[in-house]
């Protein structure tokens, strides 16, 4: 990660998410979950009537999968 | 969902388990029923059990548990899952049978039927959500109801000199010859997640090696009931619940007690 | 004498009725039982815990009445024949699982040895629990095949009768007897028992392997689902009135006088009208066996044409109100109540005795 920093180009993220956005709830439950703060509450209403949760830093993604144990609705899926 | 993380990321690791149906639950934001689903799940698939096991649903907010658990399921009446759970199992001991139930299920009206088939140790496990209410019918006051908890039937809330002391089951069972394995656990940390999965899973070991009864108690939020917003419903599983019910193991039998 | 295994020679026992029932249940194939003591049905689940084990069959002492017929829902629902027995306060304790049970579409048999009631009430023998056994006490509007036995020839043959209903309909069935046809001891022939049904369950959870997950349950919250379950469930007892009616004729031709009574009521009234024909009364009785369904149009019939129904009963007037909604003959109605004792044989004889104009 440094010598990637030295070069001025960003780290590849080791991991990534898919939320998904018609079956969230909007809990917030994954969003401290996130050791990284890859997630945020996003603004689009979905057919819930939910303003669901995004992917919001996909960067610092380590596909440690604890926003996906956490998710009561098991709306996340994990990939390394 | 799609698989277009794939080309990059080739290996899935964290996904719905197959015994858990791709629905969506009815369950509030942020309840932990929703949690504890996917936890049982996963242990069925982990033992490769689905196609042998029988659930036994209760009566409360997971009254619908056949709706979610891709397993052969009967409804029992309000707290007696562990006697039809009895019946099941003694009529097919080569299944593996459990129930799920609330805290009015199991702490109110169907004290009796837990204790004895605990005390009888009955090989069928029982999860146990303890949300301090009754969710289902509109926050009442449960037997696990805290001291000073203010819920719909105890506005002005619990009072010891009036409805006594919220009742522990995990230890009260643990007490039991009968009882395998008790324990309690909670799902609001990571470490608790993790350690919540090993308790389920010992648990359902206990009913393969039939060893007896098995008890896993969790201690659950029900933000719509308290009133909080569930990362705040979360914070109190932390304190004060787990202050007056501790996590951890009351019971685990380290080998078969035959009689 | 010995008696071949395998030859259909039918046997002659000496036994009390309540052994009976169980030598019926284990005959129609039943190896689960689970039940509560109370009196006087305690030679009934003394009897299984002795004679389940050798037969490979469970017997299962629960801690009460409630767990009890919760065990019975949870072997049902595994498809397994199953069984147990009270008296009526037990039998209170077992209506929400018995509503359960008729909305879950659950077969078993439920065997209730009345006692006297309401509350403790007492072991006197009583028809007191007809309107709890017929009307059924538990919620939602069930129904239920009663049989009721008078004779221990009939705690044999209608238990295995029981079961049968039972896996016919895929509802509980009850055999409602009480304290005296329960502990009295009596020859009676073990006729073999023949099956009348299928004993096939498809619906058993048995574990979803090489199928759908299935479930065995009575919620139904959908749009109207749970109306149009109501009137399946009444459509079966519909069915149940049509096919399943069974009575006595006892001597009603060419009679004047005739007794409606069930159950050790029925069995002494025969006493009381052999000793009336001797007289030339012309005296007889119609004896529903099915309580439920109940024989309301032969009941009609034989009001028509008699000049006097007497009603006769262990209790203060209960199936009274069934003779009374199945004919519009009420002035020819009279009723000889008995709760809570057994009418003597010269009870009745001096009623019949007095409507026939003999006193």
């Amino acid at each position: 990660m440094q010598e990637a920093a030295k070069k001025g180009v960003a780290p590849a993220p080791k991991g990534r998410i898919e939320i998904d956005f018609e079956r969230c709830k909007a809990c917030e439950l994954c969003v401290p979950a996130c050791p990284k703060n890859c997630i945020e509450m996003g603004n689009r209403i979905n057919v819930g009537g939910f303003a669901a949760a995004v992917f919001a830093r996909l960067e610092d993604c380590t596909g440690c999968a604890i926003c996906a144990e956490f998710c009561p609705d098991v709306c996340i899926e994990v990939w390394r | 969902m799609t698989d277009k993380g794939k080309d990059r990321f080739a290996k899935k690791v964290f996904a719905r388990p197959g015994s858990l149906v791709d629905v969506k639950s009815h369950f509030c934001p942020g309840c932990h029923h929703g949690i504890a689903h996917r936890i049982l799940a996963e242990t069925i698939d982990h033992f490769d059990l689905r196609e042998k096991t029988v659930g036994v649903a209760c009566v409360g907010c997971a009254v619908f548990l056949y709706d979610y658990i891709d397993v052969d399921v009967a409804e029992a009446p309000h707290g007696r899952a562990p006697a039809v759970a009895t019946g099941v199992k003694r009529a097919q001991p080569d299944k593996f049978v459990f129930t799920y139930q609330g805290d009015g299920d199991l702490a109110a009206i169907g004290t009796s039927e837990v204790i004895h088939a605990a005390n009888r140790g009955e090989n069928i496990t029982v999860l146990f959500i303890n949300n301090t209410t009754y969710g289902m019918t509109g926050g009442q006051m449960a037997p696990t109801t805290m001291l000073g908890q203010k819920t719909s039937t105890s506005p002005y809330g619990r009072d010891f000199r009036k409805d006594g002391y919220p009742i522990k089951m995990a230890e009260l069972l643990a007490t039991l010859e009968g009882t395998a394995y008790s324990v309690r656990v909670a799902t609001s940390t990571p470490a608790q997640i993790r350690k919540a999965k090993e308790a389920v899973k010992k648990a359902f070991e206990m009913q393969i090696k039939e060893m007896g009864f098995s008890i896993v108690e969790f201690l659950s939020t029900c933000p719509t009931n308290w009133g909080m917003k569930p990362l705040d419903a979360q914070k109190r599983v932390l304190g004060e619940m787990s202050e007056y019910f501790p996590l951890g193991v009351y019971k685990e039998r380290k080998q078969a007690d035959f009689l | 004498m010995a008696v071949s295994v395998g030859a259909r020679v039918e046997q002659r026992v000496f036994m009390k009725g309540n052994e009976a029932i169980c030598v019926g249940a284990i005959a129609a194939g039943c190896r689960f039982y689970y039940g509560y003591p109370i009196t006087p049905q305690n030679d009934i689940p003394e009897y299984m815990s002795a004679h389940m084990p050798p037969i490979g069959g469970t017997f299962l002492q629960a801690e009460s009445e409630v767990a009890t017929i919760n065990f019975l829902l949870g072997t049902s629902a595994s498809g397994k024949r199953v069984m147990t027995s009270s008296s009526g306060p037990g039998i209170s304790l077992m209506q929400e699982g018995l509503s359960y049970m008729a909305g879950s579409e659950l077969p078993a048999v439920v065997v209730n040895i009345s006692r006297s009631g309401p509350g403790l009430g007492g072991i006197a023998p009583s028809q007191g629990d007809y309107f709890q056994a017929v009307k059924c006490g538990g919620h939602g509007g069930y129904r239920m095949p009663v049989l009721a036995p008078h004779s221990v020839q009939e705690m044999y043959s209608l238990s295995m009768l029981a079961f049968d209903l039972a896996d016919k309909y895929r509802n509980p069935a009850m055999i409602l007897g009480d304290a005296i046809v329960g502990q009295m001891k009596e020859p009676f022939v073990q006729t073999p028992y023949v099956s009348t049904v299928s004993q096939e369950k498809p619906w058993a959870l048995t574990g979803c392997a090489g199928r759908p997950r299935q479930h065995v349950k009575s919620l139904y919250l959908k749009d109207n689902a749970i109306e149009v379950h109501n009137w399946k469930l009444h459509r079966k007892y519909l069915r149940m009135q049509e096919e399943e009616v069974r009575y006595e004729d006892y001597h009603l031709d060419g009679a004047n006088i005739a007794v409606v009574a069930f159950g050790t009521a029925a069995r002494v009234s025969k006493t009381a009208i052999q000793w009336a024909r001797r007289e030339g009364i012309a005296a007889g009785m119609l004896r529903p066996i099915t309580l439920f369904p109940f024989p309301g149009a032969q009941v009609d019939e034989v009001a028509r044409r008699v000049d006097v129904l007497l009603v006769i009963e262990m209790n203060t007037g209960q199936m009274l109100e069934d003779v009374k909604a199945s004919t519009t003959c009420h002035d020819k109605i009279r009723f000889l109540g008995k709760p809570c004792a057994m009418p003597t044989p010269e009870e009745i004889h001096g009623a019949l005795r007095k409507l026939a104009g003999r006193e």
